[in-house]
């Protein structure tokens, strides 16, 4: 069953130096502040996995986090690039980082195998692309009853996963809503499984029967962070902060301008101040 | 109009390749616009489909980012991200694949990886995303993007989304089914494959722009079809509503704040 937890034990108990970990969101739902929390205990040496990497990798990876990136797109969304990972691939900055690149329908085939408890995941795909010819782990199958070539990757199953979701009710289960992107395969391929959320709630009486929800015994660990995507979004509760995605930008392009912004904003805050962060995108209810 | 700048032309102009009958996979940044201003004006039944999982959205701003609130909040269902790429784009439910490229080829094929080598690159760009699958299973592929010499190259970087190879029939021999690379819109042109070779020949020139203007803009020697024609001119209504939904879209981004 889900432990409730402050955010700095749930991450303390199920993210260790070394792991294969997923702080997934597509854009949505993106845990904000469980990465801030990682970044505050200084884990390392760490093996991240995400399709789209933005913002909050782009600062693990600036802090020195990771060894390796599993991805599909690395991109700060409707920005531009990522210039902390750029600094770490082109130039080794703060060190050396291995990636690991895929497009999207293999990253999502690939978590759902996770979750199914596959070891690989097949599909049409990679035809023509470049990427099956740099990176070792496209390969390909042969279907047995057609005989027609088929993209295979190894599936992923992350030691821990992180997500944000809306709310949880008191037994520990939690909704998500919106676009719910691969969350729900992060946490059901994962060893462990951390959400955040913003309230907890009595009960889901209310909530639709095909929503999607994670029974309480599927997920390790809740933290209520309100605010805890910020500044990537909640729905229903607030919106997208496309400012300080632009803002970033900046920010990431000196590493003395970034390395003062992590400290003032990461390592010398806490889940507490994402609420405060949220308030001016609160929706109208 | 002759107060219609080189973008608005662009995307005036792709977004007159959408009818309301087709089914849109939508690339972020210019493709974006033109199948707004396609919905917002002659094809307003058309079905946008963003890789989030926001099936037939309908925002009334242009998105920041391919999973804003607005797309989930207004599309006809959002599913999770499996299940777009699986059952709807790999299932041959896409008609349109609307993309935009960083670098890209005479052959329609598409680089968002990287410039210089991929091991040792000398820019890191964002990568493929969702385009790799798009590009052979969507039914056709459209590309929007501005000209330029970096942009339009002799030969891509990087191979991130297979457009027509080497040209000719290379799709065919690679098993590939649906028609790849069947438009490009720019700043300055219309293009077209050309029926056996494949290779992007101008179609149409936007109005005031030269053949001289569009080699000068283009890393390979520019080909022209005989028949040569010139982009009809943006309406009063597709520049109104474009400008419209431009400057809501620059509201509602920037202000958010406030």
């Amino acid at each position: 069953m889900a432990k409730f937890q402050p955010l700095c034990d749930a991450v303390a108990e199920n993210l260790h130096d070394g792991d294969f970990a997923a702080f997934e969101g597509f854009t949505h739902l993106i845990p904000h502040a469980a990465a801030h929390e990682a970044i505050r205990q200084g884990r390392r040496e760490l093996t991240l996995v995400r399709m789209t990497p933005d913002i909050v990798y782009d600062q693990m990876i600036g802090m020195g986090m990771v060894k390796k990136l599993v991805f599909s797109y690395i991109g700060n969304p409707g920005v531009g690039l990522l210039r902390r990972v750029r600094d770490a691939i082109e130039n080794g900055w703060p060190n050396n980082l291995e990636i690991e690149e895929h497009s999207h329908a293999a990253m999502a085939n690939a978590y759902e195998a996770g979750a199914a408890g596959l070891p690989m995941a097949v599909f049409h795909g990679y035809v023509g692309a470049e990427l099956a010819e740099v990176n070792p782990n496209i390969k390909s199958v042969t279907c047995p009853f057609t005989g027609e070539k088929l993209a295979a990757v190894r599936s992923v199953r992350p030691d821990v996963s992180f997500i944000h979701a809306q709310k949880a009710n008191k037994k520990g289960d939690v909704l998500i809503e919106g676009i719910i992107g691969i969350q729900k395969e992060a946490v059901l391929a994962a060893e462990r499984a951390v959400v955040t959320v913003e309230e907890i709630v009595d009960n889901f009486d209310d909530v639709h029967s095909n929503a999607c929800v994670l029974p309480s015994w599927a997920v390790t660990a809740i933290s209520e962070v309100p605010g805890g995507a910020h500044p990537s979004y909640t729905h229903g509760y607030y919106d997208r902060d496309n400012a300080s995605y632009v803002a970033w930008d900046v920010i990431a392009a000196d590493r003395d301008r970034f390395k003062a912004w992590m400290q003032d904003n990461v390592l010398d805050a806490s889940p507490d101040n994402f609420a405060e962060r949220v308030k001016n995108f609160r929706s109208a209810t | 109009m002759s107060d219609v700048r080189p973008d608005e032309m662009m995307t005036i102009a792709a977004s007159r390749a959408l009818r309301s009958e087709d089914v849109c996979f939508v690339g972020i940044g210019a493709p974006s616009a033109a199948c707004n201003l396609a919905r917002l004006t002659h094809a307003p039944d058309i079905t946008l489909i963003y890789e989030s999982g926001t099936i037939g959205t309908a925002p009334d701003v242009l998105p920041l980012s391919i999973g804003d609130g607005e797309l989930c909040d207004t599309a006809v269902t959002t599913v999770s991200v499996p299940e777009m790429f699986r059952y709807w784009l790999q299932g041959g439910r896409v008609t349109i694949g609307f993309l935009g490229a960083a670098q890209l080829d005479k052959f329609g094929n598409i680089n968002t990886t990287v410039i210089g080598d991929y091991h040792n690159p000398k820019i890191r760009l964002p990568g493929g995303g969702g385009a790799p699958e798009i590009a052979t299973s969507c039914g056709e592929i459209f590309i929007t993007m501005k000209q330029s010499k970096r942009g339009l190259v002799q030969k891509v970087d990087f191979v991130t989304s297979f457009g027509h190879g080497v040209g000719g029939s290379a799709r065919e021999n690679l098993g590939i089914k649906t028609k790849g690379p069947t438009l490009m819109v720019t700043d300055l042109a219309v293009w077209k494959p050309d029926p056996e070779t494949k290779e992007f020949t101008v179609h149409s020139l936007h109005p005031g722009v030269t053949r001289k203007n569009v080699q000068e803009t283009c890393g390979w020697p520019v080909k022209f079809f005989d028949q040569l024609a010139t982009t009809v001119a943006p309406t009063a209504q597709e520049i109104t509503v474009l400008r419209d939904l431009q400057a809501r879209t620059h509201v509602a981004h920037s202000n958010a704040t406030d």
